[in-house]
């Protein structure tokens, strides 16, 4: 019964992965990525390792794909490459036998290894079943590891305002922090206005000014 | 005084720091007297340190002053320290003796030259270099000194370097010479290869100790030898000599004369020891050699009529004597020859430097003649150092000659034969000489031939008018004639202009005629003025002038060097007397220096006497036929003077073609291997690294996908790596 | 059949060489950098299955930083590929090439 579920499972995964790799229009890549991330939170389950898989669909297929069709939809890149030509010469050679010695070796690695792969018995607490997984990964986070989310909590923050300087339009000089004042709704407040930073995502609109 | 011995370099060294930065304001003649008086001073040292050195005992006549330690190079260390034993201060003494006589002669005469105070900063230079040569005691200050001698006599030489002639000859001497200063320069590699040490002390008395091997010594010695050729102009590297003479006349006479051509001698006297480990045809060789130069110069010499390149080539025939004395061992014979040379030859050659100056810088010998009524002061030291150098005793040059013969027959009797002949040669040249510019009749006033040459070409080209005159006037008669045909004035001036036509056509055919048929002017007058002819009248004004100009005797600056030097020329035997050992003082002063290499005469005295008559003998039967040539006319004076002597055997000529072509083809493919092959290889690293850095520069294409490709290959790189390491 | 560790490491070994292919493939930065996904989330898998295999819940904790990780990377990297990008429409990865040397 794994067998068969791993079996499909994996053939999505793969699928997905072939369709990013050939897609010529992005959001279908995107709309690939998302099958591929399917079928991984499917492998996840698989493994009992649930709030993993929910997180896997909520966060990466949820979030970090939107964003990225976000950004499609923002920059028009939605326009079909031409796969056809490669400008670069030696660079599809070069790509087929990176990948090709990647995968035959990594494949040799595990094949030829005498008792398969093994490693050290790990220092961290045991792995419980199912429906465990969440109680115990979170005891573990906020315990043992209790620095590191606070860390990547800063991360995060750092990459949130780095995006939203990073993405901003500046036209003359800096100019300050505008307090919101409410004044009069009808004034052109929402529409792209310069220094007016918006925080859930990037002003669009024209196309003047250098980007930051 | 010995610890003072530096003293003697110094001066003439502080003579041309002032002459040379604070002399303009000197001027003429303060500055000559400034540079005599530093000669003069480094004489009064010498005598000092030789009166010194003679108080001492025999066997400590060796003192070295070290001042100060001049190379400090690892294994080698070389002090600037001076040598005072016999055989340095007796060249020390005529040196700076004689080079001050030099000195006052040219206060008189370069009067007037623009570069008179140069001539005195350039003369006291080279007189420190000299003595640095002589007072060093490692074999690398001798070099210093050579070199500053060598390049002494370049700034000389060309002094006039204005004309391109004087600046060529200065050039050929001083490559000439680097050629063998080439051979000096290995023998000092070899010499310190093999002894450690460049010292005179430390070599020498390790050869003398015996213990150097033959081919050691033997290759040190050639090396030397071929320095000695190039510095005192020994076949084959003569050939700057002559072109030398280019020079001013006290240059002449103090650089080639006196001093520096005498630096091959003393460094091969010095080196004594070394020739005598050497092999036993090393001074074979070098006998050979000077006698043969000896004889090649003289031939030469006879048939010169520059008065300076009969001299010069004298002394290079003189020089040879000295070779062949040092390579029979006979080191003493060869130091007196050449205190002795160094007298009479610069009396020589400053007499002759009296005689230009007076002939107002004429010196062709065929435009001299009875000059001696003019300057007797200078005919009659000269004739004292023409029977010097003719051998006639007892005269300085008859006793050491002699000494020198008799050691070449003890040697060799060839060698002998060899010296014998240059001795009546050399008799019969400078009687030629001496006879052509103060005896006989006075030819200075006579057209010569080129002058001859332009007076029968005004006289045809005058013809030639007259001719051109007469047919334009004939032209006109005839016109006028056939104008006006019943004039009876018109015939007859029409057959006057014929005639008048005809005697002029007439006239200038016998004129060509007598300057076809007209005798050749003898190259010298010697049995009467040159046969003019019809055309004395067209003679140019030089002639008039030059009749009406008498030669003058020099100013007593001049003088009175010639006198002393005659004196010395006369004396100058008294130090080396063979009758017996008392007599003979400067084998006994020398003796230190020669650690007992000299070789001993295995001669008797009776033979002694018998090649000593023979060899006065020979120079009065070189003087009889030269009188009989030049001054009483019974032998043809041209079959001496054969083209192939003037012309110096075409040897000059063989080696500037042998330069020009092949000479030439060899620098310039050496100077392309230098630039293509030597050059290339330093540049090709620098290619090498530019196109590397061009291959490597194709990666940086600025494109995020190949750096991308990059750091895959590096990443399969390393699984790679890690996966051989790994033992499943 | 026992579905093994091998199997999905196996899987996770041709996901990855897939995303690295693609990454070194494609033009637009927005695929590539999904391609990056893509490795991201085989290594995950690797995280995981190595875990369960030897009853660590580490193998599951390092998973949720890389995802935590990879969200902020993803985060920025948009942001300065919208800096660029804004200026043309259909711009490659190829025209960024102001580092040439």
């Amino acid at each position: 019964m794994d067998a068969a579920v791993f079996l499909i499972s994996a053939a999505i995964v793969l699928a997905g992965a072939g369709g990013v790799l050939v897609a010529r229009n992005p959001v279908h890549a995107a709309l690939f990525l998302v099958q591929t991330l399917f079928g991984v939170a499917v492998l996840f389950v698989l493994q009992d390792a649930t709030f993993l898989a929910a997180v896997q669909v909520i966060v990466y297929a949820g979030a970090v794909v939107i964003l990225f069709l976000f950004v499609i939809m923002l920059l028009g890149v939605d326009r079909a490459e031409d796969l056809g030509v490669e400008p670069i010469v030696g660079q599809r050679p070069v790509a087929a036998v990176v990948g090709a010695s990647l995968l035959g070796m990594l494949l040799i690695a595990l094949l030829v290894s005498v008792d398969g792969p093994t490693g050290a018995h790990g220092a961290n607490a045991p792995l419980g079943d199912a429906a465990d997984n969440t109680r115990r990964l979170g005891e573990a986070l906020f315990t043992d590891y209790v620095f590191a989310v606070e860390l990547t909590a800063i991360l995060l923050t750092v990459a949130v305002i780095g995006a939203v300087v990073l993405a901003r339009r500046v036209r003359g000089p800096l100019a300050p922090l505008p307090i919101v004042v409410v004044t009069s709704v009808a004034d052109d407040g929402a529409q792209g206005d310069d220094g007016t930073p918006d925080v859930t995502g990037v002003t669009g609109g024209d196309d003047e000014g250098e980007g930051a | 005084m010995l610890d003072l011995v530096w003293l003697v370099p110094a001066f003439p060294l502080a003579g041309f720091l002032i002459l040379t930065f604070g002399g303009r304001r000197l001027g003429e003649p303060a500055a000559g007297w400034l540079a005599t008086g530093a000669m003069a001073g480094s004489f009064l040292a010498t005598a000092g340190a030789f009166y010194d050195l003679a108080g001492r005992d025999v066997h400590d006549r060796r003192s070295v002053t070290t001042l100060f330690e001049w190379v400090p190079a690892g294994d080698l260390t070389v002090d600037m320290g001076f040598l005072a034993d016999p055989l340095s201060l007796t060249m020390c003494l005529f040196v700076t003796g004689v080079g001050a006589l030099i000195h006052l002669y040219s206060i008189g005469y370069m009067h007037g030259d623009a570069g008179f105070r140069r001539f005195f900063a350039y003369l006291n230079l080279f007189a420190f270099a000299m003595l640095m040569l002589v007072l060093g005691d490692n074999l690398l200050l001798t070099f210093l000194g050579w070199e500053g001698v060598g390049a002494c006599s370049y700034l000389l030489i060309s002094f006039w370097f204005t004309d391109e002639a004087n600046a060529s000859a200065g050039k050929k001497a001083f490559i000439t010479n680097r050629i063998g200063d080439w051979g000096f320069m290995v023998a000092i590699f070899m010499t310190f290869a093999t002894f450690g040490s460049v010292a005179y002390v430390d070599v020498l008395d390790t050869t003398a100790a015996g213990t150097v091997a033959t081919s050691t010594a033997t290759f040190i010695a050639l090396m030397l030898f071929v320095g000695a050729i190039g510095k005192s102009a020994q076949f084959p590297l003569y050939l700057w000599l002559p072109d030398a003479m280019a020079g001013p006349t006290p240059v002449s006479a103090l650089i080639h004369a006196a001093t520096m051509v005498t630096s091959g001698i003393y460094l091969l006297t010095r080196v004594n020891p070394i020739i005598a480990d050497a092999a036993d045809w090393v001074p074979t060789l070098i006998a050979w050699t000077g006698a043969g130069t000896a004889l090649f110069a003289a031939t030469i010499a006879v048939a010169q009529r520059d008065i300076k390149k009969v001299l010069a080539y004298s002394t290079i025939s003189q020089l040879g004597y000295m070779f062949l004395a040092v390579g029979c061992g006979a080191y003493v014979a060869a130091v007196f020859h050449m205190i002795t040379h160094a007298f009479f030859k610069a009396l020589l050659f400053l007499g002759s430097g009296s005689v230009i100056h007076g002939m107002d810088g004429d010196q062709d010998m065929a435009h001299y003649g009875g000059l001696r009524r003019f300057m007797p002061v200078t005919a009659g030291t000269f004739v004292v150092g023409w029977l010097a150098i003719a051998g006639v005793p007892p005269f300085a040059g008859f006793w050491s000659k002699d000494e020198i013969l008799a050691f070449a027959w003890n040697e060799s009797p060839l060698l002998w034969l060899v010296g014998l002949v240059t001795a009546v040669l050399t008799a019969f040249y400078m009687t030629r000489l001496v006879i052509l510019t103060f005896f006989g009749r006075h030819r200075y006033a006579d057209p010569r031939p080129d002058e001859v040459e332009e007076a029968w070409a005004s006289a045809i080209a005058a013809a030639d008018e007259a001719v051109v005159a007469a047919s334009a006037a004939l032209d006109a008669a005839v016109a006028a004639s056939e104008a006006a045909t019943d004039e009876p004035g018109a015939a007859e001036a029409l057959v006057a202009a014929r005639a008048a036509h005809e005697a002029a056509v007439l006239e200038r055919g016998g004129i060509v005629a007598s300057a076809g048929e007209r005798p050749e002017l003898p190259a010298l007058a010697l049995y009467g003025a040159p046969e003019v002819g019809p055309v004395a009248d067209r003679l140019p004004d030089e002639v008039a002038t030059r009749s009406g100009h008498h030669p003058h005797e020099s100013p007593w600056t001049m003088g009175l060097p010639l006198v002393v030097l005659a004196v010395l020329s006369v004396l100058g035997g008294l130090i080396q007397l063979p009758f017996s050992a008392a007599t003979k003082r400067l084998e006994g002063w020398l003796e230190p220096t020669l650690f007992g290499n000299e070789v001993h005469l295995s001669v008797g005295t009776g033979t002694l006497w018998v090649l000593a008559a023979v060899a006065v003998a020979g120079g009065v039967v070189g003087i009889l036929v030269a009188v009989a040539a030049y001054l009483q006319r019974r032998v043809d004076h041209r079959s001496f003077e054969q083209p192939i002597l003037a012309d110096a055997w075409r040897f000059d000529r063989l080696v500037s073609n042998f330069m020009g072509g092949p000479g030439r083809a060899g620098f310039e493919a050496t100077a392309d291997f230098d630039s293509t092959v030597v050059d290339g290889a330093v540049e090709s690293v620098a290619t090498m690294v530019k196109a590397e850095a061009r291959l490597l520069r194709r990666f940086h294409n600025g494109l995020v996908r190949t750096y991308a490709a990059g750091i895959g290959v590096g990443a399969v790189g390393l699984v790679v790596w890690f996966l051989s390491r790994t033992s499943f | 059949m026992v579905v093994t560790t091998s199997w999905y490491l196996a899987l996770a070994a041709v996901l990855f060489s897939m995303g690295a292919v693609g990454l070194l493939t494609r033009r637009n930065p927005l695929i590539m950098i999904m391609c990056v996904e893509l490795m991201l989330n085989a290594v995950n898998l690797t995280f995981v299955s190595l875990g369960s295999e030897l009853g660590d819940l580490g193998g599951q904790l390092s998973v949720f930083f890389v995802l935590v990780v990879a969200a902020s990377e993803v985060v920025v990297g948009l942001a300065v590929i919208v800096a660029i990008m804004r200026r043309r429409q259909g711009a490659t990865v190829d025209d960024l090439s102001v580092l040439r040397g």
